[in-house]
Protein backbone atom coordinates (compact mmCIF):
# COMPACT_ATOMS: atom_id res chain seq x y z
CA UNK A 1 0.00 0.00 0.00
CA UNK A 2 2.85 2.15 0.60
CA UNK A 3 3.46 3.77 -2.67
CA UNK A 4 -0.12 5.03 -3.23
CA UNK A 5 -0.37 6.21 0.32
CA UNK A 6 2.77 8.22 0.06
CA UNK A 7 1.04 9.57 -3.02
CA UNK A 8 -1.86 10.75 -1.08
CA UNK A 9 0.19 12.38 1.28
CA UNK A 10 2.20 14.52 -1.11
CA UNK A 11 -1.43 15.26 -2.32
CA UNK A 12 -2.84 16.46 1.40
CA UNK A 13 0.51 18.51 1.57
CA UNK A 14 0.65 20.20 -1.55
CA UNK A 15 -3.46 20.48 -0.33
CA UNK A 16 -2.49 22.65 2.66
CA UNK A 17 0.46 24.40 1.06
CA UNK A 18 -2.06 25.50 -1.30
CA UNK A 19 -4.08 26.99 1.53
CA UNK A 20 -1.25 28.65 3.06
CA UNK A 21 0.07 30.54 -0.20
CA UNK A 22 -3.66 31.40 -1.21
CA UNK A 23 -3.77 32.73 2.63
CA UNK A 24 -0.40 34.56 2.23
CA UNK A 25 -1.10 35.94 -1.17
CA UNK A 26 -4.93 37.47 -0.14
CA UNK A 27 -3.05 39.75 2.09
CA UNK A 28 -0.08 40.55 -0.61
CA UNK A 29 -2.92 41.21 -3.01
CA UNK A 30 -4.45 43.91 -0.69
CA UNK A 31 -1.47 45.01 1.25
CA UNK A 32 1.84 44.84 -0.98
CA UNK A 33 3.30 45.87 -4.21
CA UNK A 34 3.49 43.02 -6.55
CA UNK A 35 7.46 42.12 -5.80
CA UNK A 36 7.53 43.59 -2.08
CA UNK A 37 7.66 41.23 0.89
CA UNK A 38 9.63 37.83 1.75
CA UNK A 39 7.60 36.44 -1.28
CA UNK A 40 5.21 38.90 -3.06
CA UNK A 41 1.94 38.48 -5.19
CA UNK A 42 4.40 37.47 -8.01
CA UNK A 43 5.90 34.47 -6.30
CA UNK A 44 2.69 33.87 -4.11
CA UNK A 45 0.06 33.64 -6.56
CA UNK A 46 1.79 30.70 -8.98
CA UNK A 47 2.85 28.90 -5.66
CA UNK A 48 -1.07 28.69 -4.58
CA UNK A 49 -2.21 27.93 -8.16
CA UNK A 50 0.54 25.05 -8.51
CA UNK A 51 -0.05 23.55 -5.05
CA UNK A 52 -3.70 23.53 -5.09
CA UNK A 53 -4.00 21.83 -8.21
CA UNK A 54 -1.15 19.38 -7.89
CA UNK A 55 -2.49 18.28 -4.79
CA UNK A 56 -5.83 18.00 -6.37
CA UNK A 57 -4.36 16.05 -9.60
CA UNK A 58 -2.11 13.91 -7.14
CA UNK A 59 -4.65 13.05 -4.54
CA UNK A 60 -6.55 11.74 -7.19
CA UNK A 61 -3.78 9.61 -8.55
CA UNK A 62 -2.94 8.51 -5.12
CA UNK A 63 -6.52 7.66 -4.37
CA UNK A 64 -6.58 5.77 -7.53
CA UNK A 65 -3.57 3.70 -6.80
CA UNK A 66 -5.20 2.86 -3.48
CA UNK A 67 -8.52 1.80 -4.83
CA UNK A 68 -6.52 -0.59 -7.85
CA UNK A 69 -4.48 -1.74 -5.02
CA UNK A 70 -7.41 -2.78 -2.84
CA UNK A 71 -9.27 -4.48 -5.80
CA UNK A 72 -6.05 -6.37 -7.36
CA UNK A 73 -5.74 -10.34 -6.90
CA UNK A 74 -2.80 -10.53 -8.52
CA UNK A 75 1.01 -8.85 -7.88
CA UNK A 76 0.61 -5.52 -8.13
CA UNK A 77 3.44 -3.22 -9.70
CA UNK A 78 4.91 -1.59 -6.66
CA UNK A 79 7.92 -0.59 -9.06
CA UNK A 80 5.90 1.42 -11.38
CA UNK A 81 4.25 3.12 -8.45
CA UNK A 82 7.86 4.31 -6.88
CA UNK A 83 8.89 6.03 -10.43
CA UNK A 84 5.52 7.46 -10.89
CA UNK A 85 6.35 9.22 -6.90
CA UNK A 86 9.86 9.60 -7.79
CA UNK A 87 9.18 12.00 -11.04
CA UNK A 88 6.68 13.58 -8.98
CA UNK A 89 9.06 14.52 -6.07
CA UNK A 90 11.75 15.65 -8.99
CA UNK A 91 8.91 17.80 -10.46
CA UNK A 92 7.81 19.32 -7.56
CA UNK A 93 11.56 20.34 -6.17
CA UNK A 94 12.01 21.85 -9.16
CA UNK A 95 9.30 23.74 -10.01
CA UNK A 96 9.37 24.57 -6.36
CA UNK A 97 12.63 26.18 -6.47
CA UNK A 98 12.25 27.86 -9.77
CA UNK A 99 9.76 29.76 -7.76
CA UNK A 100 11.30 30.60 -4.76
CA UNK A 101 14.17 32.23 -6.77
CA UNK A 102 12.11 33.70 -8.77
CA UNK A 103 13.24 31.91 -12.16
CA UNK A 104 9.63 31.94 -14.38
CA UNK A 105 9.52 31.17 -18.12
CA UNK A 106 5.60 29.07 -18.26
CA UNK A 107 2.08 30.30 -18.60
CA UNK A 108 -0.16 31.37 -16.27
CA UNK A 109 -1.74 28.17 -13.79
CA UNK A 110 2.03 26.18 -15.44
CA UNK A 111 4.69 29.55 -14.75
CA UNK A 112 7.42 27.28 -14.33
CA UNK A 113 9.97 26.67 -16.97
CA UNK A 114 9.12 23.28 -19.36
CA UNK A 115 11.75 21.16 -18.47
CA UNK A 116 10.09 20.41 -15.12
CA UNK A 117 7.08 19.21 -16.92
CA UNK A 118 9.13 16.45 -18.45
CA UNK A 119 9.01 14.26 -15.39
CA UNK A 120 5.22 14.77 -15.06
CA UNK A 121 4.81 13.51 -18.45
CA UNK A 122 6.73 10.47 -18.16
CA UNK A 123 5.22 10.06 -14.44
CA UNK A 124 1.95 9.80 -16.38
CA UNK A 125 2.62 7.17 -18.98
CA UNK A 126 4.70 4.96 -16.01
CA UNK A 127 1.08 5.43 -14.32
CA UNK A 128 -0.97 4.45 -17.30
CA UNK A 129 1.00 1.47 -17.80
CA UNK A 130 0.48 1.07 -14.37
CA UNK A 131 -3.19 1.03 -14.64
CA UNK A 132 -3.88 -0.95 -17.68
CA UNK A 133 -1.40 -3.83 -15.87
CA UNK A 134 -3.47 -3.83 -12.89
CA UNK A 135 -7.16 -2.83 -13.51
CA UNK A 136 -8.27 -5.58 -15.26
CA UNK A 137 -10.04 -6.55 -18.94
CA UNK A 138 -11.50 -3.61 -20.12
CA UNK A 139 -14.50 -4.90 -21.39
CA UNK A 140 -15.91 -5.75 -17.50
CA UNK A 141 -14.80 -1.95 -16.55
CA UNK A 142 -17.59 0.08 -14.06
CA UNK A 143 -17.75 3.24 -15.22
CA UNK A 144 -15.44 4.81 -12.72
CA UNK A 145 -12.28 2.52 -14.27
CA UNK A 146 -13.20 4.25 -18.09
CA UNK A 147 -13.08 7.75 -16.04
CA UNK A 148 -9.99 7.24 -14.53
CA UNK A 149 -8.81 5.46 -17.70
CA UNK A 150 -10.14 8.73 -19.69
CA UNK A 151 -8.75 11.06 -17.13
CA UNK A 152 -5.12 9.40 -17.36
CA UNK A 153 -5.04 9.46 -21.46
CA UNK A 154 -6.45 13.10 -21.97
CA UNK A 155 -4.68 14.53 -18.90
CA UNK A 156 -1.14 13.52 -21.08
CA UNK A 157 -2.53 14.41 -24.10
CA UNK A 158 -3.29 17.60 -23.04
CA UNK A 159 -0.55 18.05 -21.04
CA UNK A 160 1.39 17.32 -24.10
CA UNK A 161 -0.92 19.98 -26.29
CA UNK A 162 0.22 22.34 -23.55
CA UNK A 163 3.55 22.79 -24.49
CA UNK A 164 3.00 23.21 -28.64
CA UNK A 165 3.97 26.72 -27.88
CA UNK A 166 7.85 26.12 -27.43
CA UNK A 167 7.33 25.97 -31.19
CA UNK A 168 7.68 28.65 -33.62
CA UNK A 169 5.01 27.46 -35.51
CA UNK A 170 2.58 28.14 -33.03
CA UNK A 171 4.21 31.16 -31.28
CA UNK A 172 4.37 33.52 -33.66
CA UNK A 173 0.79 33.08 -34.82
CA UNK A 174 -0.75 35.07 -31.51
CA UNK A 175 -4.55 33.73 -32.03
CA UNK A 176 -3.57 30.34 -32.29
CA UNK A 177 -1.18 30.57 -29.87
CA UNK A 178 -3.55 31.67 -27.31
CA UNK A 179 -6.78 29.39 -28.45
CA UNK A 180 -4.75 26.27 -27.84
CA UNK A 181 -3.82 27.88 -24.49
CA UNK A 182 -7.25 28.21 -23.45
CA UNK A 183 -8.03 25.02 -25.30
CA UNK A 184 -5.42 23.02 -22.58
CA UNK A 185 -6.81 25.16 -19.94
CA UNK A 186 -10.16 24.08 -20.35
CA UNK A 187 -9.79 21.01 -21.01
CA UNK A 188 -7.66 19.63 -18.71
CA UNK A 189 -9.53 20.59 -16.12
CA UNK A 190 -12.12 18.52 -17.55
CA UNK A 191 -9.27 15.53 -17.93
CA UNK A 192 -9.15 15.94 -14.07
CA UNK A 193 -12.68 16.17 -13.40
CA UNK A 194 -13.19 12.62 -14.83
CA UNK A 195 -10.45 10.95 -12.40
CA UNK A 196 -11.84 12.97 -9.54
CA UNK A 197 -15.97 12.38 -10.42
CA UNK A 198 -14.21 8.78 -10.83
CA UNK A 199 -13.01 8.66 -7.39
CA UNK A 200 -16.61 9.69 -6.32
CA UNK A 201 -18.58 7.51 -8.55
CA UNK A 202 -15.96 4.49 -6.83
CA UNK A 203 -16.40 5.89 -3.09
CA UNK A 204 -20.36 5.81 -3.23
CA UNK A 205 -20.23 2.19 -5.01
CA UNK A 206 -18.58 0.98 -1.49
CA UNK A 207 -20.53 3.17 0.78
CA UNK A 208 -23.93 2.00 -0.43
CA UNK A 209 -22.67 -1.42 -1.55
CA UNK A 210 -24.19 -1.09 -4.69
CA UNK A 211 -21.83 -2.66 -7.41
CA UNK A 212 -24.82 -2.27 -10.48
CA UNK A 213 -24.72 1.36 -10.14
CA UNK A 214 -21.63 1.53 -11.73
CA UNK A 215 -22.43 -0.54 -14.96
CA UNK A 216 -25.77 0.93 -15.28
CA UNK A 217 -26.40 2.65 -18.97
CA UNK A 218 -26.89 6.05 -17.12
CA UNK A 219 -23.84 6.07 -15.32
CA UNK A 220 -22.35 5.81 -18.91
CA UNK A 221 -24.57 8.28 -20.16
CA UNK A 222 -23.64 10.42 -17.83
CA UNK A 223 -19.80 9.52 -18.48
CA UNK A 224 -19.81 10.22 -22.00
CA UNK A 225 -21.63 13.36 -21.42
CA UNK A 226 -18.70 15.14 -19.43
CA UNK A 227 -16.59 13.27 -21.86
CA UNK A 228 -17.77 14.96 -24.95
CA UNK A 229 -17.93 18.55 -22.65
CA UNK A 230 -14.11 17.83 -21.96
CA UNK A 231 -13.33 17.66 -25.68
CA UNK A 232 -15.44 19.85 -26.94
CA UNK A 233 -16.52 23.09 -24.69
CA UNK A 234 -13.89 24.75 -23.99
CA UNK A 235 -14.89 27.43 -25.78
CA UNK A 236 -16.66 29.44 -23.60
CA UNK A 237 -13.10 30.56 -21.92
CA UNK A 238 -12.59 32.44 -25.18
CA UNK A 239 -15.88 33.64 -26.66
CA UNK A 240 -14.04 37.28 -26.56
CA UNK A 241 -11.21 36.02 -28.62
CA UNK A 242 -11.10 37.12 -32.05
CA UNK A 243 -10.49 33.26 -33.29
CA UNK A 244 -12.57 31.00 -35.50
CA UNK A 245 -16.26 31.37 -34.93
CA UNK A 246 -16.64 27.83 -35.18
CA UNK A 247 -14.85 26.93 -32.47
CA UNK A 248 -17.37 29.52 -30.34
CA UNK A 249 -20.55 28.30 -31.58
CA UNK A 250 -19.40 24.52 -30.97
CA UNK A 251 -18.67 25.33 -27.17
CA UNK A 252 -21.72 27.35 -26.98
CA UNK A 253 -23.87 23.92 -27.75
CA UNK A 254 -22.08 21.65 -26.15
CA UNK A 255 -22.01 23.39 -22.94
CA UNK A 256 -25.45 23.72 -23.13
CA UNK A 257 -25.96 19.91 -23.29
CA UNK A 258 -24.99 20.41 -19.61
CA UNK A 259 -28.56 21.67 -18.74
CA UNK A 260 -29.30 17.86 -18.37
CA UNK A 261 -26.60 17.21 -15.29
CA UNK A 262 -28.51 20.15 -13.37
CA UNK A 263 -31.91 19.07 -14.37
CA UNK A 264 -31.25 15.50 -13.08
CA UNK A 265 -29.63 16.62 -10.00
CA UNK A 266 -33.21 18.67 -8.93
CA UNK A 267 -34.51 15.78 -10.29
CA UNK A 268 -32.96 13.33 -8.12
CA UNK A 269 -33.49 16.08 -4.91
CA UNK A 270 -35.32 13.72 -2.76
CA UNK A 271 -33.52 10.72 -2.79
CA UNK A 272 -30.39 12.71 -2.25
CA UNK A 273 -31.76 14.60 0.58
CA UNK A 274 -32.38 10.73 1.98
CA UNK A 275 -29.30 9.15 0.98
CA UNK A 276 -27.87 12.09 3.18
CA UNK A 277 -29.83 11.23 6.25
CA UNK A 278 -28.65 7.26 5.96
CA UNK A 279 -24.97 8.26 5.62
CA UNK A 280 -24.18 11.65 7.24
CA UNK A 281 -21.91 10.34 10.13
CA UNK A 282 -19.96 8.70 8.13
CA UNK A 283 -17.14 11.43 7.08
CA UNK A 284 -16.06 10.37 3.10
CA UNK A 285 -19.78 10.02 2.83
CA UNK A 286 -20.09 13.57 4.40
CA UNK A 287 -17.54 14.86 2.18
CA UNK A 288 -18.93 13.40 -0.82
CA UNK A 289 -22.32 15.13 0.12
CA UNK A 290 -20.99 18.55 0.67
CA UNK A 291 -19.24 18.24 -3.63
CA UNK A 292 -22.57 17.43 -4.41
CA UNK A 293 -24.42 20.34 -3.38
CA UNK A 294 -21.13 22.37 -4.32
CA UNK A 295 -21.27 20.64 -8.13
CA UNK A 296 -24.91 22.18 -8.20
CA UNK A 297 -24.06 25.57 -7.54
CA UNK A 298 -20.92 25.67 -9.35
CA UNK A 299 -23.08 23.74 -12.37
CA UNK A 300 -25.50 26.86 -12.54
CA UNK A 301 -22.73 29.10 -12.37
CA UNK A 302 -20.84 27.75 -15.20
CA UNK A 303 -23.86 27.18 -17.34
CA UNK A 304 -24.90 30.59 -17.07
CA UNK A 305 -21.15 31.69 -17.97
CA UNK A 306 -21.48 29.84 -20.85
CA UNK A 307 -24.18 31.55 -22.68
CA UNK A 308 -22.04 34.13 -24.51
CA UNK A 309 -24.36 36.75 -24.42
CA UNK A 310 -23.80 36.57 -20.13
CA UNK A 311 -20.12 35.67 -20.41
CA UNK A 312 -19.30 39.39 -22.30
CA UNK A 313 -19.83 40.61 -19.10
CA UNK A 314 -18.58 38.04 -16.60
CA UNK A 315 -15.00 36.83 -18.14
CA UNK A 316 -12.54 38.77 -16.96
CA UNK A 317 -13.77 39.39 -13.80
CA UNK A 318 -13.70 37.42 -10.05
CA UNK A 319 -16.38 35.95 -11.23
CA UNK A 320 -15.06 33.18 -13.43
CA UNK A 321 -12.43 33.01 -10.09
CA UNK A 322 -15.75 31.64 -7.96
CA UNK A 323 -16.54 29.21 -10.55
CA UNK A 324 -12.92 28.15 -10.33
CA UNK A 325 -12.32 28.08 -7.23
CA UNK A 326 -15.29 26.22 -6.06
CA UNK A 327 -14.63 23.96 -8.41
CA UNK A 328 -11.84 23.38 -7.24
CA UNK A 329 -12.55 23.58 -3.37
CA UNK A 330 -16.07 22.92 -3.20
CA UNK A 331 -15.87 19.91 -5.62
CA UNK A 332 -12.69 18.39 -6.46
CA UNK A 333 -10.80 18.72 -3.01
CA UNK A 334 -13.98 17.81 -0.92
CA UNK A 335 -13.94 14.49 -3.47
CA UNK A 336 -10.31 14.13 -2.54
CA UNK A 337 -10.45 14.74 1.07
CA UNK A 338 -13.66 12.07 0.86
CA UNK A 339 -11.21 9.38 -0.58
CA UNK A 340 -8.29 10.10 1.85
CA UNK A 341 -11.05 9.73 4.77
CA UNK A 342 -12.05 6.58 2.82
CA UNK A 343 -8.43 5.08 2.55
CA UNK A 344 -6.32 6.41 5.56
CA UNK A 345 -9.07 5.78 8.40
CA UNK A 346 -8.68 8.21 11.20
CA UNK A 347 -10.58 6.37 13.94
CA UNK A 348 -12.52 8.60 16.19
CA UNK A 349 -12.04 7.56 19.71
CA UNK A 350 -14.11 10.01 21.41
CA UNK A 351 -17.60 11.60 20.85
CA UNK A 352 -15.51 15.06 21.51
CA UNK A 353 -12.67 14.01 18.20
CA UNK A 354 -16.16 13.08 16.49
CA UNK A 355 -17.80 16.67 16.90
CA UNK A 356 -14.89 18.60 16.44
CA UNK A 357 -14.03 17.20 13.24
CA UNK A 358 -17.70 17.96 12.94
CA UNK A 359 -17.33 21.48 13.24
CA UNK A 360 -14.37 21.62 11.01
CA UNK A 361 -16.63 20.35 8.30
CA UNK A 362 -19.15 22.98 8.68
CA UNK A 363 -17.21 25.93 9.29
CA UNK A 364 -15.20 25.03 6.05
CA UNK A 365 -18.48 24.55 4.02
CA UNK A 366 -19.65 27.90 5.54
CA UNK A 367 -16.92 29.69 5.08
CA UNK A 368 -16.25 28.49 1.52
CA UNK A 369 -19.34 29.82 0.79
CA UNK A 370 -19.05 33.31 2.52
CA UNK A 371 -15.36 33.36 0.93
CA UNK A 372 -16.98 33.07 -3.21
CA UNK A 373 -19.73 35.21 -2.21
CA UNK A 374 -17.30 37.98 -1.38
CA UNK A 375 -15.41 37.13 -4.44
CA UNK A 376 -18.51 37.74 -6.26
CA UNK A 377 -18.79 41.24 -4.67
CA UNK A 378 -15.37 42.05 -5.78
CA UNK A 379 -16.63 40.53 -9.36
CA UNK A 380 -19.94 41.83 -9.44
CA UNK A 381 -18.01 45.38 -9.04
CA UNK A 382 -15.55 44.87 -11.89
CA UNK A 383 -18.27 43.53 -14.14
CA UNK A 384 -20.15 46.63 -13.99
CA UNK A 385 -16.81 48.98 -14.41
CA UNK A 386 -16.12 46.79 -17.79
CA UNK A 387 -19.71 47.47 -19.26
CA UNK A 388 -19.25 51.18 -18.25
CA UNK A 389 -22.12 51.28 -16.10
CA UNK A 390 -19.56 52.61 -12.98
CA UNK A 391 -17.33 55.05 -13.87
CA UNK A 392 -13.91 55.95 -13.13
CA UNK A 393 -10.00 54.23 -13.89
CA UNK A 394 -8.69 50.94 -12.86
CA UNK A 395 -7.70 52.41 -9.43
CA UNK A 396 -10.95 53.85 -8.42
CA UNK A 397 -12.80 50.38 -9.18
CA UNK A 398 -9.96 48.65 -7.23
CA UNK A 399 -10.50 51.40 -4.73
CA UNK A 400 -14.38 50.61 -4.41
CA UNK A 401 -14.35 47.13 -3.91
CA UNK A 402 -12.30 47.54 -1.06
CA UNK A 403 -15.04 46.16 1.50
CA UNK A 404 -15.56 43.20 -0.57
CA UNK A 405 -11.76 42.66 -0.30
CA UNK A 406 -11.87 42.73 3.25
CA UNK A 407 -14.18 40.33 3.48
CA UNK A 408 -12.70 38.42 1.11
CA UNK A 409 -9.62 38.45 3.15
CA UNK A 410 -11.25 37.56 6.39
CA UNK A 411 -13.23 34.74 5.10
CA UNK A 412 -10.42 33.29 3.39
CA UNK A 413 -8.31 33.08 6.32
CA UNK A 414 -11.55 31.53 7.97
CA UNK A 415 -11.32 28.83 5.24
CA UNK A 416 -7.84 28.12 5.70
CA UNK A 417 -7.68 27.33 9.49
CA UNK A 418 -11.36 25.13 9.14
CA UNK A 419 -10.06 23.46 5.81
CA UNK A 420 -6.15 23.51 6.37
CA UNK A 421 -7.21 21.59 9.90
CA UNK A 422 -8.61 19.07 8.21
CA UNK A 423 -6.37 18.62 5.55
CA UNK A 424 -3.24 18.51 8.56
CA UNK A 425 -5.34 15.90 10.32
CA UNK A 426 -5.28 13.63 7.49
CA UNK A 427 -1.82 13.97 6.84
CA UNK A 428 -1.01 13.18 10.45
CA UNK A 429 -3.07 10.41 11.38
CA UNK A 430 -1.62 8.67 7.86
CA UNK A 431 1.57 8.54 9.41
CA UNK A 432 0.37 6.99 12.64
CA UNK A 433 0.70 3.56 10.95
CA UNK A 434 -1.74 1.27 13.19
CA UNK A 435 -4.68 1.74 10.45
CA UNK A 436 -7.72 1.55 12.43
CA UNK A 437 -10.71 0.03 10.64
CA UNK A 438 -13.18 1.35 13.23
CA UNK A 439 -15.82 3.12 10.88
CA UNK A 440 -16.77 7.28 11.54
CA UNK A 441 -20.22 6.01 12.70
CA UNK A 442 -22.07 7.34 15.55
CA UNK A 443 -25.77 7.01 17.09
CA UNK B 1 -35.80 -2.77 -36.17
CA UNK B 2 -32.85 -4.15 -34.10
CA UNK B 3 -31.85 -2.14 -31.39
CA UNK B 4 -28.02 -0.73 -31.37
CA UNK B 5 -25.90 -1.52 -28.82
CA UNK B 6 -22.44 0.53 -28.78
CA UNK B 7 -19.49 -0.79 -26.13
CA UNK B 8 -18.02 1.91 -24.29
CA UNK B 9 -14.75 1.43 -26.24
CA UNK B 10 -16.36 2.59 -29.71
CA UNK B 11 -18.04 5.66 -28.34
CA UNK B 12 -14.76 6.04 -26.50
CA UNK B 13 -12.43 5.69 -29.94
CA UNK B 14 -15.39 7.50 -31.88
CA UNK B 15 -15.19 10.72 -29.34
CA UNK B 16 -11.39 10.82 -29.31
CA UNK B 17 -10.90 10.19 -33.05
CA UNK B 18 -13.47 13.82 -33.16
CA UNK B 19 -11.98 15.38 -30.36
CA UNK B 20 -8.62 15.09 -32.70
CA UNK B 21 -9.90 16.02 -35.99
CA UNK B 22 -10.99 19.29 -33.95
CA UNK B 23 -7.64 19.80 -32.32
CA UNK B 24 -5.96 19.74 -35.99
CA UNK B 25 -8.29 21.93 -37.07
CA UNK B 26 -6.98 24.36 -34.30
CA UNK B 27 -3.46 23.53 -34.95
CA UNK B 28 -3.17 24.20 -38.57
CA UNK B 29 -4.47 27.76 -38.46
CA UNK B 30 -0.71 29.27 -38.68
CA UNK B 31 -0.83 27.00 -42.02
CA UNK B 32 -4.04 28.78 -43.32
CA UNK B 33 -3.49 32.19 -41.79
CA UNK B 34 0.68 32.71 -42.57
CA UNK B 35 1.34 36.13 -43.15
CA UNK B 36 4.79 36.22 -44.77
CA UNK B 37 5.42 39.62 -44.85
CA UNK B 38 4.69 40.00 -41.70
CA UNK B 39 7.02 36.95 -40.50
CA UNK B 40 9.85 39.39 -38.96
CA UNK B 41 7.22 41.24 -36.49
CA UNK B 42 5.68 37.97 -35.87
CA UNK B 43 8.95 36.46 -34.43
CA UNK B 44 9.62 39.56 -32.16
CA UNK B 45 6.41 39.98 -30.86
CA UNK B 46 7.00 35.73 -30.42
CA UNK B 47 10.26 37.06 -28.36
CA UNK B 48 7.92 40.10 -26.75
CA UNK B 49 5.28 36.90 -25.30
CA UNK B 50 8.43 35.25 -23.74
CA UNK B 51 9.43 38.64 -21.51
CA UNK B 52 5.64 39.02 -20.63
CA UNK B 53 6.00 34.94 -19.58
CA UNK B 54 9.14 35.58 -18.11
CA UNK B 55 8.51 38.78 -15.30
CA UNK B 56 5.50 36.63 -15.16
CA UNK B 57 2.95 39.64 -15.96
CA UNK B 58 0.04 37.54 -16.36
CA UNK B 59 -0.22 36.72 -12.96
CA UNK B 60 -1.69 40.47 -12.26
CA UNK B 61 -2.62 41.16 -15.61
CA UNK B 62 -5.20 39.35 -19.08
CA UNK B 63 -4.92 39.70 -22.82
CA UNK B 64 -8.60 39.05 -23.23
CA UNK B 65 -9.72 39.08 -20.37
CA UNK B 66 -7.48 35.65 -19.29
CA UNK B 67 -4.97 36.31 -17.16
CA UNK B 68 -4.81 38.03 -13.14
CA UNK B 69 -6.76 40.32 -11.59
CA UNK B 70 -4.48 43.13 -10.04
CA UNK B 71 -3.77 45.54 -12.54
CA UNK B 72 -6.06 46.32 -16.03
CA UNK B 73 -6.29 44.26 -19.59
CA UNK B 74 -3.41 45.33 -21.74
CA UNK B 75 -5.05 43.82 -24.77
CA UNK B 76 -5.48 47.25 -26.46
CA UNK B 77 -3.02 48.87 -23.82
CA UNK B 78 -0.65 50.86 -26.38
CA UNK B 79 -4.10 51.94 -28.27
CA UNK B 80 -5.23 53.98 -25.05
CA UNK B 81 -5.18 57.50 -25.04
CA UNK B 82 -1.57 58.99 -23.32
CA UNK B 83 -0.30 55.46 -23.49
CA UNK B 84 2.37 56.59 -25.77
CA UNK B 85 5.86 54.17 -26.95
CA UNK B 86 7.63 56.60 -24.46
CA UNK B 87 5.20 56.66 -21.30
CA UNK B 88 4.73 52.60 -20.97
CA UNK B 89 8.74 52.67 -21.44
CA UNK B 90 8.98 54.52 -18.29
CA UNK B 91 5.34 52.66 -16.39
CA UNK B 92 7.25 49.13 -16.99
CA UNK B 93 10.82 50.85 -15.75
CA UNK B 94 9.44 52.26 -12.47
CA UNK B 95 6.34 51.23 -12.07
CA UNK B 96 3.08 52.49 -10.59
CA UNK B 97 1.10 52.09 -7.68
CA UNK B 98 1.21 48.27 -6.88
CA UNK B 99 3.02 47.47 -10.09
CA UNK B 100 6.99 46.92 -9.17
CA UNK B 101 9.59 47.96 -11.37
CA UNK B 102 10.86 46.08 -14.05
CA UNK B 103 14.30 45.84 -14.96
CA UNK B 104 14.23 44.90 -18.89
CA UNK B 105 17.32 44.94 -21.31
CA UNK B 106 16.69 47.29 -24.21
CA UNK B 107 16.18 44.39 -26.35
CA UNK B 108 13.62 42.84 -24.06
CA UNK B 109 11.49 46.16 -24.08
CA UNK B 110 11.52 46.57 -27.52
CA UNK B 111 9.98 42.63 -28.24
CA UNK B 112 7.43 43.40 -25.41
CA UNK B 113 6.10 46.43 -26.75
CA UNK B 114 5.67 44.93 -30.32
CA UNK B 115 3.86 42.31 -28.52
CA UNK B 116 1.73 44.71 -27.16
CA UNK B 117 1.49 46.83 -30.34
CA UNK B 118 0.21 42.43 -32.15
CA UNK B 119 -2.23 42.16 -29.92
CA UNK B 120 -3.57 45.33 -30.29
CA UNK B 121 -3.74 44.76 -33.60
CA UNK B 122 -6.15 41.56 -33.17
CA UNK B 123 -9.34 43.27 -32.41
CA UNK B 124 -10.53 44.77 -29.34
CA UNK B 125 -10.87 43.01 -25.51
CA UNK B 126 -13.79 45.73 -24.29
CA UNK B 127 -16.96 44.39 -23.73
CA UNK B 128 -18.78 47.79 -24.76
CA UNK B 129 -17.34 47.53 -28.31
CA UNK B 130 -20.05 44.13 -28.57
CA UNK B 131 -23.83 43.65 -28.47
CA UNK B 132 -25.33 41.05 -26.97
CA UNK B 133 -28.07 39.45 -29.41
CA UNK B 134 -31.30 37.63 -28.27
CA UNK B 135 -29.69 34.07 -29.07
CA UNK B 136 -27.87 34.20 -26.34
CA UNK B 137 -24.19 35.48 -28.97
CA UNK B 138 -23.09 38.76 -28.95
CA UNK B 139 -21.81 40.37 -32.02
CA UNK B 140 -18.97 43.12 -32.71
CA UNK B 141 -20.09 46.43 -32.86
CA UNK B 142 -18.87 48.33 -35.97
CA UNK B 143 -16.10 50.69 -34.76
CA UNK B 144 -14.62 53.57 -36.42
Amino acid sequence: MKSGTWLLRLALLLLFLGLLFGFLASFAYRLTDAKSGILGFLTLRPLHVTSAYFGVVLGGLGCVALAIQKESIKHISFNLLKIHLTLWLIALVGIFYSYFIGDFGGREYWEFKPIWALPILISYFVFLIFYLKNAGSYKTWPVYKWMWFTGLVFYAFIFIENYLWIFPYFKEHLMADMTIQWKVNGSIVGAINQMIYGLAFYLMTKISGDEKMATSKLAFAMYFLGLFNLMFNWGHHIYILPTDRYIHHISYIVSMTEWIILIRIFYHWNQQLKENKTHFYFFPYRFLMASDYWVMINLAIALFMSIPALNLYTHGTQITVVHAMGTTIGINTMIVLAGAFYFIKPAFDSLKALKRMSILFWISQIALFLFLFTLSGIGIQRALWQAGITEGVFGQMMQNSRPWMIGFIITGTLLFVSLGSVVLYLLFYSFKGKVSFRLHKTN
Amino acid sequence: MPSVKLAPITIFITLTVLFLLFSFSIYLKPLREKDTQKATVLEQAAAGKDVWQKHNCHTCHQLYGLGGYLGPDLTNVTAKLGYSEVFLKALISNGMGQMPPFDLTPQEMEDLLVFLQEMNETGTANPQDYSPQLNGTFTLDNLE
